[in-house]
């Protein structure tokens, strides 16, 4: 009890501070160049940190961190914009954020998905904060018990409840799956350090990078489905004004269930750190199969838009607490900011919550305000954005497949990636058009290289024997979900005939 | 701007003048544009960190005249990045920073180039190896460490290292090798994870560089045993309790015969010529003045040895030779 209080009293320290005014500009600067960097596809929240990173080199460690960690916000925020209106992806965590954000923005929707989507991020950092806030030395040390074994079950329990809870065919979803996962082998074996599928092409020694993938799967994808359509968007009607928010606002108490469920997978996938993508996935695999409105989720449900977004804000704001505590990133912006603590002269691990109490309750604080900020700041530009969707297709397409260009060449400087994108780009649409869900295979292509890597070193630790996934409680708990998960549709179908019910297909 | 003014007023030729007077300024060799930064690495990494340390040093003291753009290609353990830079020959404007992979992914992977593709530049430091225990193993000394595995079965110690077939596992293999015992070798994407992984107690023991583990060892998480240099350290600043980088003993005076230090240094594209390559050994002679610099060495625990020119490739040349023989004892080399 004595911790929390004083934790209290670091927070208020940490609040003088940030609310500075000079820090309250570096907020507004930072929340506004992070949403430009989400809305830009490629860009993305790590590198928008890592160029952005030497600008903050002549300032207090404190106001460096609150400028930086609100780009990451302002990131965090900005990944919506573009998935709702375009369908694409400026994050891996916003993927599940166009399953349901896209078709209602098609549908007229878009200002409502966007307000639904930024005040369900702001609720689900929020949520992550306060437990930062509360918890902090405690998580840290839960944080530890995850070894490779414990990653590897985390990873499992995402890729089974993504073939169970799936309204898709459980063999489509595998099919697209493992498609991912081959993928996801190419280049080096981290395991052994030597090259696989690469066939002696130096291109391929990269791998398939992922933002290269979504970009050419989604963005490139919709615009040759739009085309082949008709060369309109369907959002063209929407009439957005700032009435819009209230109104959605008024609807998002309904949803507090999903809501609360989404803050908590979010923590503890930050926490884990299996990190944001994972945790987006699963929130909304699960309330997909929880909803009332369950089956209609892929068709513009608002409740698919809160619940992928507020896990993935709770879960990339609860990242931030292994990387101070434990120096662990959760993510590939927090691994950036890392860098930058160092530099700073700051050591990230346990003792900087002793030895730099002022900078970690500063950052603390700023979290707050700076959500705050962001939310204020995204939500009176909603009618902006949704406005873009009123400009004609044949001069957004161009301009479309433009920023996709430059983001998939943005990410390793690299022309080969452009045509990778292209390539993507058909595959995405093929795959579209013969049914099969591209989720699964984003998803084995971001989380499979991870996944695996985890799996082997367990199985290095334990001398290749397999029991090592059912060594320990907390190990044996999480694959033993993984599993009930995996095979979902046969439980509900023997619930079905045990009732003697006419047995639904699930 | 201002003596560009002054020249000009009143000259007839004012353009030619200034051109001139720019001239004698600056008589060697001078970067035009922007400088890419080549990081064969990812991001948040040791050289990362470095090269992002020595990126922001550069702009604070106005050390350079054009920018330094620092760019990640780790593809490959780090042979996109040093394909890159055989590939832009002649191009001054590029420079890379090095780890020992410039040695081990070729070896390893077969990416077909070779330090003496790159045009080499200067020596900035050298990085030390550390073997960690957890702190609440029984283990006070790296002999009664070396005890403990000697005493165990095969394949008992776990040892978490960076990476596959690098600097991490080379040590381990030496360390193996030096006991006459199997450990079992266990690659994590970077070295912040295994010092994680240590304190959480996943593996017996890492090989971390200094910088990764400091805090860890602060917070008496982790425990130095030995250090994997010829001679202790010089930094006596109090790390925990009363103990200092200086009161790490070597490995071979804890009866582990394993030496291993891992260069940071600067290499530049093949066909650049003399003046540029002089150019970036000064620019580096500058940073190493600042206390930015001196401050980074510091709370890494660097080896501070600088070399350029025929010194350096000798040091490369005999480090090559080195890196050949030990991953061809352990079996390193990709059979092509």
């Amino acid at each position: 009890m004595d911790m929390i209080l004083d934790n209290f009293n670091h927070l208020y320290h940490g609040f003088g501070i940030a609310s500075d005014p000079f820090n309250i500009l570096l907020m507004a600067i930072g929340i506004l160049l992070g949403v430009i960097i989400g809305v830009l596809p490629g860009l993305g929240g790590a590198n928008g940190v890592a160029i952005l990173l030497p600008l903050t080199f002549s300032m207090s460690p404190t106001s460096a961190i609150i400028l930086l960690s609100c780009i990451y916000w302002g990131a965090l925020f900005g990944g919506a914009i573009t998935s709702v209106l375009f369908n694409i992806p400026g994050e891996p965590w916003s993927v599940a954020t166009t399953f349901d954000g896209h078709p209602m923005a098609r549908s007229g929707r878009a200002g409502e998905a966007l307000t639904a989507a930024f005040t369900s991020s702001f609720v689900g950092a929020f949520f992550a904060i306060v437990m930062i806030t509360l918890i902090a030395p405690l998580v840290a040390q839960f944080a530890l018990q995850f070894g490779p074994a414990e990653k590897f079950a985390v990873y499992f329990l995402a890729f089974a409840s993504f073939v169970g809870m799936s309204k898709e065919p459980p063999a489509k979803t595998i099919v697209s799956m493992m498609i991912g996962f081959a993928l996801a082998c190419v280049g080096l074996d981290m395991v052994t350090g030597q090259l696989r599928l690469t066939f002696g092409f130096t291109e391929l020694l990269n791998g398939f990078d992922f933002l290269i993938a979504v970009i050419g799967l989604f963005g490139i994808g919709e615009i040759l489905l739009t085309m082949e359509e008709g060369l309109e968007f369907r959002g063209k009607a929407a009439k957005i004004d700032p009435k819009v928010v209230w109104k959605t606002w008024k609807t998002l108490p309904k949803f507090w269930v999903t809501s609360l469920r989404s803050c908590v997978i979010g923590c503890w996938m930050g926490i884990t750190p299996a990190g944001a993508t994972p945790a987006s996935f699963m929130s909304y695999g699960i309330a997909k199969r929880m909803s009332k409105n369950g089956k209609n989720f892929g068709n513009g449900e608002i409740e698919g838009v809160v619940a992928p977004e507020t896990a993935a804000h709770a879960a990339g704001t609860a990242a931030m607490l292994p990387m101070l505590a434990l120096g662990v990133p959760g993510s590939p912006t927090a691994a950036v900011l890392l860098g930058g603590l160092l530099i700073w002269g700051l050591q990230p691990g346990p003792m900087l919550f002793v030895e730099q109490a002022e900078f970690v309750w500063g950052l603390i604080a700023s979290m707050y305000l700076g959500n705050i900020v962001g939310l204020i700041l995204v939500l009176t530009t909603v009618p902006l954005f949704a406005a873009i969707l009123r400009i004609p297709f044949s001069i957004i397409a161009p301009v479309i497949l433009v920023i996709c260009a430059i983001g998939a060449y943005t990410v390793n400087n690299n022309v080969f990636d452009v045509l990778m994108m292209m390539v993507f780009g058909v595959l995405g649409y093929l795959l579209k058009k013969t049914n099969y869900p591209l989720a699964p295979l984003v998803l084995a292509i971001v989380l499979g290289p991870s996944a695996e890597e985890a799996f082997r070193q367990a199985l290095l630790y334990s001398g290749g024997a397999v029991s090592v996934f059912w060594s320990n409680g907390l190990v044996s708990s999480i694959m033993g979900l993984g599993v009930i998960a995996g095979i979902w549709p046969l439980i509900a179908l023997l619930f079905a005939k045990l009732r003697g019910t006419s047995a639904q297909p699930a | 701007m201002k003596h560009l003014h002054a020249l000009g007023l009143g000259a007839v030729t004012a353009l030619g003048m200034t051109a001139l007077s720019m001239l004698p300024a600056a008589a060697a060799w001078e970067p035009t544009k922007p400088v890419e930064f080549i990081v064969p690495a990812g991001t948040g990494g040791g050289a990362d960190q470095m090269a992002r340390t020595l990126q922001g040093i550069i702009a604070k003291h106005d050390l350079m005249s054009t920018q330094l753009v620092v760019i990640n290609k780790s593809g490959g353990a780090g042979g996109e990045g040093f394909l890159d830079v055989k590939g832009a020959k002649g191009n001054p404007h590029k420079i890379v920073i090095t780890l020992s992979n410039l040695f081990t992914t070729p070896l390893a992977t077969g990416i077909p180039f070779n330090w003496k593709d790159l045009t080499p530049v200067a020596m900035l430091a050298l990085d030390e190896f550390v073997l960690w225990v957890n702190a609440q193993e029984p283990y006070k000394t790296a002999q009664e460490y070396e005890a403990a595995i000697k005493a165990a079965p095969d394949n008992t110690f776990k040892m978490g290292g960076t990476g596959s077939k690098q600097e991490d596992q080379i040590i381990t293999v030496a360390v193996q090798k030096a006991l006459g015992k199997k450990i079992t070798y266990i690659p994590y994407k970077g070295g912040g994870e295994v010092a994680v992984q240590l304190v959480g107690g996943h593996i017996n023991s890492s090989v971390n560089n200094p910088i990764e583990a400091v805090s860890q060892w602060r917070g008496d998480k982790l425990r130095p045993l030995c250090v994997f240099d010829s001679k202790t350290l010089p930094y006596t600043d109090k790390i925990q309790g009363d103990l200092s980088w200086s009161s790490v003993p070597t490995c071979k005076s804890a009866g582990l015969d394993v030496e291993y230090l891992m260069l940071r240094g600067i290499f530049m594209p093949p066909g650049v010529s003399d003046e540029q390559v002089a150019y970036f050994v000064d620019l580096f002679k500058k940073v190493r003045e600042t206390p930015e610099w001196q401050k980074l060495m510091k709370d890494g625990a660097f080896n501070q040895t600088f070399m350029a020119g025929d010194e350096f490739k000798a040091w490369l040349e005999q480090s090559e030779t080195i890196h050949k023989g030990l991953m061809q004892e352990a079996g390193f080399i990709a059979g092509n």
